[in-house]
């Protein structure tokens, strides 16, 4: 489910150096995304996502619902393109356009939901270990390990089977794969963070633990976190698509899902394989602006990359 | 080297437990309880009553749990309620046709990847190092079964040059030892029904390859460009080695290492790809049994499923740990 390349050799997704203020480097970070295309392609990708995603009842041009063209849907197939309905109708007769655009809004919640679920009890897990280390850390990073000895999808396609067929147990099933992820990649960089001088500065002027922990060592040990989040979020996206195209999505389908449409498609491809594709089309294009997002802010934090 | 096989072997038994722990408590969470969802739709008092009995689940939960392990030790995984047929027979026959599909796909990644990314690398920016690196990136986000579509409607239904699903013609009436149907062609001598079952499994292993594919290509580039620039290798050069002697024991062996790990990596990634790729071409492998016990509920199918995916994903872990072990011996002393 995760790709092996978002973690490079040494465990972190960009080495950090703990020498330099916090604040410098973000905006240094910020002025040199603005120059790379790749950012601004994955960027733009990523807004008008977002944007249709909220404002989907004004963007498409018909109830997602709708059976408008019923009557002319054939056994075994669906209807073309038209006047008005540029992407045709699915075997329902409900136009397709309208279907993909009101999707961005299911795709956009699981993703950042389960993201920021799995990020949230991830770090405080990794937090935890990397702050207190031995039996607590043992136990933590075991517990890790365990969850990630068994295939991503397959952990959540357990996970939703036990909590039934929703969107709900879709984004919790998720959210679940992407702990260990965060929690491990946390711990690391709290790790790599702890030798360095400052920590060493802070405890020799008496500070205490959790301050030297949470206002020190946490926001250092951020950077390789927030770019694991973004990449988080486009293999997410993938993941629910994935999990609702095996049949363990929302089961209720007057709200759109990607998965689901595609999985629909399945049937007509070899008379309407465009059905098939648009889903895939819409979930690649999502899923690339997130990656394209996070593997630049990847380049631009990383010190290695400053030339 | 045999004292770190041992401590390998010895790290996968808390692994092993925690998985069986893992799902004990999963068949207990699903609905209904371990045995109206083993029995599914022919759940009735008496048969709960009497699978209670049978499995023990009118005991204590430790008693339990052992004899769960037991059973799981025996290969007794219950029956499956699609159609009766015990689970470990539907395994059976199921589970060479993921294999044959994973190790084809994995040929595929690795047999195109390595070289690609080495002369990627070897040229780097040139016009294949470029293609590559945008390829790889476009390739990672790309989702299994949008390929697996695209490739079933171009070459399957559209050109008809493939197969669009199975893993053998049916017509073939071909005799089958292993169901490793490759396999069972060649040793039978039916070369045709081992050719038969190969195009069958051409537009699968792409698509569930190409995956692995990019990121195999990437790893590859930037390891070779890390190597390339290392004293050893130009002081190879001084010493006026070959090419190709260069290559292959200083070039490759050392930049091998992140690779063999990716490659490891990518087989988790495999597994799970598995399952969407034979979903859509209906190819019968354990994936396309984990999508119809979604669909019929049928848990102990399920259950057995996940159990063989899980201790095969642990299994090449261990595969892929110990070859790390030969590749660098540093790593044997640590």
């Amino acid at each position: 489910m995760t790709t092996a390349t978002q973690v490079d050799a040494a465990g972190t997704p960009g080495a950090f150096s703990g020498d330099e203020s916090a604040g410098g480097r973000w905006s240094e970070a910020f002025r040199r995304l603005r120059r790379n295309p790749m950012a601004i392609l994955g960027a733009a990708l990523v807004l008008a996502f977002v944007f249709i995603a909220v404002f989907a009842p004004l963007v498409a041009g018909h109830d997602p619902n709708d059976q408008i063209l019923l009557g002319e849907v054939r056994p075994g197939s669906a209807p073309g393109p038209r006047p008005g309905f540029p992407l045709g109708a699915d075997q329902l007769g409900r136009d397709e356009l309208s279907r993909l655009l009101y999707g961005a809004r299911q795709s956009l919640l699981v993703g950042v939901v389960s993201t920021l679920l799995g990020l949230s009890v991830g770090l405080i897990l990794g937090g935890l270990a990397g702050a207190f280390g031995g039996k607590v850390d043992n136990v933590i990073m075991r517990v890790c390990d365990l969850l990630l000895s068994i295939p991503g999808l397959l952990t959540a396609i357990t996970i939703s089977v036990i909590l039934g067929q929703s969107l709900t147990s879709v984004m919790i099933a998720i959210a679940i794969v992407n702990v260990p992820i965060f929690a491990r990649l946390l711990r690391g960089s709290m790790l790599a963070q702890r030798g360095n001088d400052y920590v060493l500065a802070a405890r020799s002027i008496g500070l205490r633990r959790r301050t030297i922990v949470l206002s020190h060592v946490v926001p250092n040990s951020l950077g390789p976190v927030i770019v694991q989040a973004t990449l988080t979020l486009a293999t997410s996206i993938i993941d629910a698509a994935a999990l609702s195209f095996l049949g363990l999505g929302n089961p209720d389908d007057t709200r759109p899902e990607w998965g689901q449409m595609l999985s629909d498609a399945q049937n007509l491809l070899s008379t309407r394989a465009a059905l098939a594709f648009y889903p895939c089309i819409a979930i690649v294009l999502a899923a690339l602006g997130f990656t394209l997002l996070g593997e630049s802010l990847r380049e631009a934090l990383d010190p290695k990359f400053r030339r | 080297m045999l004292r770190f096989v041992v401590r390998r072997l010895l790290q996968l038994i808390p692994i092993l437990l925690g998985l069986s722990i893992l799902l004990f408590a999963w068949l207990r969470l699903l609905p209904g309880g371990p045995a109206s969802a083993l029995l599914g739709e022919r759940a009735t008092p008496e048969r709960i009553a009497a699978i209670n009995h049978a499995y023990g689940l009118d005991q204590p939960i430790w008693v339990q749990y052992w004899s769960y392990l037991t059973r799981i030790v025996r290969f007794d995984l219950g029956d499956s309620i699609q159609n009766g047929r015990p689970v470990t027979d539907v395994l059976r026959t199921q589970f060479p046709g993921t294999i044959e599909l994973t190790i084809a796909a994995l040929i595929f990644a690795v047999g195109v990847g390595i070289p690609l990314g080495y002369f990627a690398a070897r040229r780097q920016g040139g016009p294949l190092d470029g293609l590559s690196v945008v390829g790889s990136l476009i390739g990672v986000t790309i989702p299994v079964f949008f390929l697996a579509f695209l490739l079933k409607y171009v070459f399957a239904v559209k050109l008809g040059w493939l197969p669009p699903s199975g893993r053998q013609d049916v017509r073939m009436n071909a005799t089958h030892i292993t169901n490793f149907f490759v396999l069972d062609g060649i040793l039978t001598r039916e070369y045709d029904a081992s050719w038969d079952a190969i195009k069958h499994l051409i537009l699968p292993a792409i698509a569930l390859g190409t995956i692995p594919l990019a990121i195999i290509v990437r790893i590859t580039r930037a390891s070779v460009l890390e190597v390339v620039n290392e004293d050893y290798v130009r002081t190879a050069e001084a010493k006026g080695l070959t090419t190709a002697v260069i290559r292959r024991r200083h070039l490759l062996r050392n930049a091998m290492l992140p690779v063999v790990t990716t490659i490891g990596l990518q087989l988790g990634l495999l597994l799970s790809g598995a399952i969407l790729t034979e979903t859509v071409f209906a190819f019968p492998g354990i994936g396309q049994e984990i999508y119809s016990s979604i669909l019929n509920k049928d848990y102990a199918v399920l259950q057995g499923a996940i159990l063989v995916i899980a201790i095969l994903y642990v299994v090449i872990n261990l595969t892929v740990d110990l070859l790390y072990g030969v590749l660098d011996p540093r790593v044997r002393v640590r």
